[in-house]
Parts: structure tokens; C-alpha cells; sequence
């Protein structure tokens, strides 16, 4: 395997990786304040059709950015009223969310485009396209660091840049600002933060609607910059995979950036080769797709450090009377 | 006290809850242009206006009896089983190993060993996710999850490689053999006189579906085991008080959870295909999930449950064929369920509870 390979895998990762990384760090915000998401992926499904269908009618990819996260943002305030205002089962919701917009897409897109539930492919202008950064060209030719900084650092559409900055950015938020500090605390120990005189609700719904806004930039970079226009189902299971990568995480912000690029990795591979020689046994592309959901098995099961919860994680927030 | 009488509860919030998704349904009907009564109009005709529609109806409801029987059984301990479909997706290669490698000389036999090696699959299938929740901790939501991916994979890998036969062009396994094939209702009705639809894929299984639910029943309300499991599902700390031990109990429940799930395959795998095709489930573990909550948990909600999603597939398909309106509207009527009888149940509950309050103090 020569550099050039190697590196166009790793860029496939990255770009792979990215709506992983993006989702992943929604739910750790959602999580992380006790409130369980499994309706990533239907909230970047609704995303990624809406982004598509806005950047197909008006030719803005910028426009279709914002119709996607609102409407991220609309399912992610349906799962805060079911969990947090009526207090319902968070799991349930969120699976409802799932269906809801797995159904919605595919009626909304038969409605207004006729074309068997897709959007129309979209053009240049209704893309994110690569950005090349400055240098890229002049040190194309430098061996070795030229081509990594090339094909692996530039290139991408902002999105991915913007996915990244996000890691550093979720941590000092988390770590480091007071509304980080509350933000942990209530999905560790409600009664406490109430106690301080700090609406839960407030905080709760704060953080479910930060996961809808990066659950939204995930969606509209499947539709607008991986692939051009909205097909059917096309999140695949990924706000599973952003779920099974949190766990493997163990909620911290930087590991989420680890395991999203291992499991960006795996897809990347799965891509490339249908059947994987290893020399000594031949791995079937199936191995592949199973390899994200069997790791995070294992890291549930506890034989590799065990992968603690948020401690209110799910309980719905009921004020003492 | 209780706020609400108890027919209120078990009857009064599901159809609350039902019209809700239904009003809501005909809104995005609307929305897309059709006329919502002729819509329902068609749905009954094409599901319930012929023996045909109603073989391809009480089809579906068989296989969301076994899914919804499944998450309800689960429920009564607070496990929520969201892998009925790989526990199903299992189930159909219990029933096609059962079919393909062992030689039957009747559908009786085979159908009575059939049902043994899809509940024994589904089982097994859910017994890792269970102990892991028993034993470790580990959330039983998302360990079931990921077991519906990783079977999906593995269904994927044996129907591409070593089950599909020399020489087959789509993935799936050979055919069952003749022997195998269980009459449908047709052949079951015709000796009694009544005349059902050839072509419908309603068979025995439906028998079998009503035969699990008035089981579950007993199961549930009848037996020490069920008591245990309810026990435990109200509270844990008690249920361990009173000697119960929950990891078995986590462990029973997921069995015979994973069990009725993978059940399901004798009707669709061993019923109506007639052999393992991919993607052989088609959600239908997830349906499991509404019919549940829609059912109350209780099997005879679930029966009904089950019909009325049958009803709505079957309908569904026959709009898809009729309208502009495509299939999918299903998945959001499926969506809408699940949300008003699950994720939204104290938004219809809370002001009923109050009404029914004030009525009291009225009446007092």
C-alpha cells in the first residue's frame, strides 16, 4: 500500500467521520444533561431532506443550511416536550422522532418533487463545496507533507472544519463556562442544581436544542456536501453509529472525536474493499459493518473500562412539592 | 385514590390518543394535496372490503402480534426490548435452518419445530443483551440496538455466502421444501365451507399468534413467574425484598421476549415466502413497539392492537396503489402512535385526570 492510498483512505474517513462527529457531540450535549437521544438520526434525517430541498428550490446551499437545522430544531423541541415538559419516556420519544421523520421525508419529498422521494441531485451552488487551503497548491509537490497536506488537511467543505473546531469548542463549553458546569451537573444530580435555584427545565431544554442545531449541521452535510440531494433513508443507521461512538466515549469530548474517526475509519474501509484480506483470513465487508455495534458491545459489556452513564440519565425531572 | 377510573385508563386515553394520531394523519394528507375520507374510505375497502384484503391484514397483524407480545412482555418488568427485529430477523433463520437441513414428513410437525428453533433463535439473541443488563449494567435499550445492526449483518453475510444456494441469482436461502408449506386460511376455511382468497398469505400462524396471546396471558396474571415479573417491573427494591432475584428475572423476560419476537418468522418466513429472503422483517419489530403501547401491554389490547396495524399496512399499500400518497404515510401514522400513547401520554392524561377529578368532587 503506497502513501497515496493510504491517504486517500484517511481522507475518506474524515469526510466519513465528520456527520458522525457531529451527531455524537449533539448527543453528548443532550446526554450529558440527563436526557437520552436516540432520535440522532431522525433529527439528521429530517435535516439532510430539508437542507436539500431548500438548496434545490432557492440555489443557496446557505439557505438550505438553516431550513435544515430548523428543522433539527422543531424535532429536537417535540422529544424536550415530550421529556422534559410532560415528563414521558425519553426512549420512547425519541424512537417516535426516528419514525416520524424516516415517514415525513419520504411524504414531504413524493409531495413537492415527484421523484420517488428523493430531491432533485443538487447543482454547485447548492453544495458545500472543498475548500483548498492556502499553500495547498505551492507545497502539493513537497514529498510526503506536501501530499498529506493536500489530499488529508484541505480540501474539505467547511462543514468539516467547522465539525472539528467543534470538539475543542464542546469541551471548553463543557469544561471550562459556568453553563458547562450546570449543564453536567443536571444530568448528574437534578435535585442539586434545582436546589441552587436553577431552573432544570431551562438547562434541559437548553441542551436539547443544542443537539438539534449539530444534529442539523450533520444532516445538511449528508445531503449538501457528501452527496448532492436527499434520497431516501440516507442517514443509514449513522445516528446509531454517533450513538454507539458516545457510549464508546464514554460522553467526553475529545474520545467522541477518537471514536467517530475509528468508526469514520471502519466505513471508509468498508467502502473501499468488499472483502478485506488480512494474509491470514479474508474479512467480509459485513465484519465491517458490524465491527462499530460489536465494539460498543464489548465497551457496554465492561471488559475495556467500563462506560458509566450520566447519573440522572433518563429520569425525568420531578420537582419536590 | 385513583385519579381515573380504570376504564378510562385502559380504553378512554388509547382512543384519545389514536383519534389525536389520526387527526394529525389526515392533516398531512391534507397537506399533500388527497382528500383524507376518500383516503379512508379506500383503506377500508382495500383492507377490509374483501377476503383478500382481509388475508393480507390479519397477515400483517400476525406478524405484530408475536413484536408487540414481545416489547409488552418486556414491559411488565420496565425492560424496553427495541430489538424485536433482529430478534425476528434470528427467528427466520431458526425456521429456515429447521425447514432446509431436517427432513419433515408433515407442515404439523415441521411448523411445531419451526416454532421451537424461531423462538429458541430469537432467545438467544436476546439472552446477551439481557445479562449484560443483569449482570453489568449496561442499558438494555442500546445493547439491543446495536444487536439489531450487528443481525442484520450477520443475515446479510449468510444470505449472500454460505446459505444462498448454487447457482441463486437474489440473496436468500433454496426454498423450503413442499412438505414445509402450512396451509393458509383459505385451505383451512374451504373444508368448513367458507370461501377465503387464494392469494392472501394469511395462514395458521394466525392461529398460533392467538394461541400466544391468550398464553401470555396466562403467563402474565396466572402464574407465580408472572407475578415475579410484574413484581419486579413495579418496583425493583421490593421485588428483591420479596426474594425475587432480578437478574433472573431480567434474563426470563428477555427470553421469552426475544422468544415471541423471533416467533414471528413462522409466519412470514415459513408462511409466506416460503424460504429466508433479506430483510425479511420489514420493520415489523419495530411496530411491536406502537402495538405495545397502543395495547396497553395486555394481550388482548395487543390482539386488537395488532389488527389495527394490520389494518393500516395492509391500507397503506392499497393508497400507495390508488393515490398520489406513498406507503411511508404508514410510518408516520406508526410514528404518531408511538408518540401520543408513549412519549406523550401525560399530555392526554394530565387534563383527563382533571376532568375526571372534578367530576368526583361534583359528584360527592
Amino acid at each position: 500500500m503506497d502513501l497515496i492510498t493510504v491517504l486517500q483512505i484517511l481522507d475518506s474517513t474524515v469526510r466519513l467521520a465528520t456527520p458522525l462527529l457531529l451527531a455524537c457531540l449533539a448527543g453528548l450535549f443532550s446526554e450529558r444533561a440527563g436526557i437520552f437521544d436516540i432520535g440522532l438520526e431522525g433529527k439528521m434525517l429530517a435535516a439532510a431532506f430539508f437542507s436539500a430541498a431548500i438548496a434545490a428550490v432557492t440555489g443557496s446551499v446557505w439557505l438550505g443550511l438553516g431550513a435544515g437545522i430548523v428543522a433539527s430544531l422543531a424535532l429536537s423541541g417535540l422529544h424536550g416536550l415530550a421529556s422534559i415538559t410532560f415528563r414521558g419516556n425519553q426512549l420512547i420519544s425519541g424512537v417516535a422522532i426516528n419514525f416520524l421523520a424516516a415517514g415525513l421525508t419520504v411524504l414531504i419529498a413524493q409531495s413537492w418533487f415527484q421523484q420517488g422521494g428523493r430531491t432533485p441531485a443538487l447543482l454547485a451552488s447548492g453544495r458545500f463545496g472543498g475548500i483548498t487551503l492556502p499553500g495547498a497548491e505551492a507545497l502539493r509537490e513537497v514529498p510526503v507533507i506536501g501530499p498529506i497536506y493536500y489530499e488529508l488537511i484541505s480540501g474539505h467543505s467547511i462543514l468539516v472544519y467547522m465539525a472539528f473546531a467543534c470538539v475543542p469548542l464542546t469541551w471548553w463549553v463543557l469544561y471550562r463556562t459556568r453553563f458547562g458546569l450546570r449543564l453536567r451537573a443536571v444530568g448528574e444530580n437534578p435535585e442539586a442544581v434545582d436546589t441552587a435555584g436553577i431552573s432544570v427545565v431551562r438547562l434541559r431544554y437548553a441542551a436539547v436544542l443544542i443537539c438539534g442545531l449539530l444534529c442539523g449541521l450533520a444532516g445538511a452535510y449528508l445531503a449538501t456536501a457528501l452527496q448532492a440531494g436527499f434520497v431516501q433513508d440516507m442517514t443509514a443507521g449513522r445516528g446509531y453509529i454517533a450513538l454507539a461512538a458516545l457510549i464508546f466515549a464514554k460522553w467526553r469530548p475529545w474520545h467522541a472525536l477518537y471514536a467517530t474517526l475509528l468508526f469514520g475509519f471502519l466505513q471508509a474501509i468498508a467502502l473501499r474493499y468488499q472483502n478485506l484480506d488480512l494474509g491470514f483470513v479474508t474479512l467480509p465487508v459485513q465484519v465491517m459493518d458490524a465491527l462499530p455495534y460489536i465494539l460498543t458491545v464489548v465497551i457496554l459489556a465492561g471488559f475495556i473500562g467500563k462506560a458509566v452513564p450520566p447519573r440522572a440519565g433518563g429520569e425525568p425531572y420531578v420537582k419536590e412539592r | 385514590m385513583e385519579r381515573m377510573p380504570k376504564w378510562a385508563d385502559v380504553v378512554l386515553i388509547p382512543l384519545i390518543s389514536l383519534f389525536l394520531a389520526a387527526m394529525i394523519s389526515g392533516l398531512v394528507i391534507l397537506a399533500i394535496g388527497e382528500d383524507p375520507i376518500n383516503a379512508l374510505n379506500l383503506m377500508v375497502k382495500g383492507a377490509l372490503g374483501s377476503t383478500y384484503g382481509w388475508g393480507y391484514t390479519l397477515y400483517y397483524a400476525t406478524n405484530f402480534m408475536f413484536t408487540g407480545l414481545a416489547v409488552a412482555v418486556a414491559f411488565h418488568a420496565r425492560l424496553f426490548n427495541i430489538g424485536g427485529e433482529g430478534q425476528a430477523m434470528l427467528g427466520g433463520l431458526g425456521v429456515a435452518l429447521v425447514c432446509l437441513y431436517l427432513p419433515w414428513p408433515h407442515w404439523s410437525l415441521a411448523l411445531i419445530a419451526s416454532t421451537l428453533g424461531a423462538a429458541l433463535f430469537g432467545a438467544a439473541w436476546a439472552f446477551l443483551p439481557a445479562v449484560l443488563q443483569a449482570k453489568r449494567g449496561s442499558h438494555i435499550v442500546i445493547t439491543t440496538i446495536m444487536f439489531n445492526f450487528i443481525a442484520a449483518a450477520l443475515l446479510n453475510w449468510l444470505l449472500v455466502g454460505p446459505l444462498k444456494p448454487r447457482g441463486g441469482m437474489d440473496p436468500s436461502t433454496a426454498r423450503f421444501p413442499e412438505a414445509t408449506n402450512l396451509p393458509s386460511l383459505h385451505d383451512l376455511l374451504a373444508p368448513l365451507g367458507i370461501g377465503f382468497s387464494k392469494a392472501a398469505p394469511a395462514n395458521i400462524s394466525f392461529l398460533v399468534g392467538i394461541l400466544a396471546c391468550v398464553l401470555v396471558w396466562v403467563l402474565i396474571w396466572r402464574t407465580r413467574l408472572g407475578y415475579e415479573i410484574r413484581a419486579f417491573g413495579h418496583s425493583e427494591p421490593a421485588a428483591r425484598y420479596a426474594g425475587i432475584s432480578p437478574t433472573k428475572i431480567t434474563v426470563i423476560t428477555m427470553l421469552i421476549s426475544g422468544g415471541l419476537a423471533g416467533m414471528m418468522a413462522i409466519n412470514n418466513v415459513m408462511g409466506e415466502a416460503e424460504r429466508l429472503v433479506l430483510n425479511a422483517t420489514e420493520g415489523a419489530g419495530f411496530i411491536g413497539i406502537a402495538v405495545a403501547l397502543m395495547g396497553r401491554s395486555h394481550p388482548f389490547g395487543v390482539f386488537l392492537a395488532a389488527i389495527l396495524f394490520g389494518f393500516l399496512y395492509q391500507g397503506g399499500a392499497e393508497l400507495a396503489l390508488w393515490t398520489s400518497i406513498p406507503r411511508e404515510l404508514i410510518i408516520v401514522i406508526q410514528a404518531l402512535v408511538i408518540l401520543f400513547t408513549g412519549a406523550l401520554d401525560n399530555m392526554v392524561r394530565m387534563p383527563l385526570e382533571r376532568i375526571f377529578m372534578a367530576l368526583r368532587r361534583r359528584g360527592a
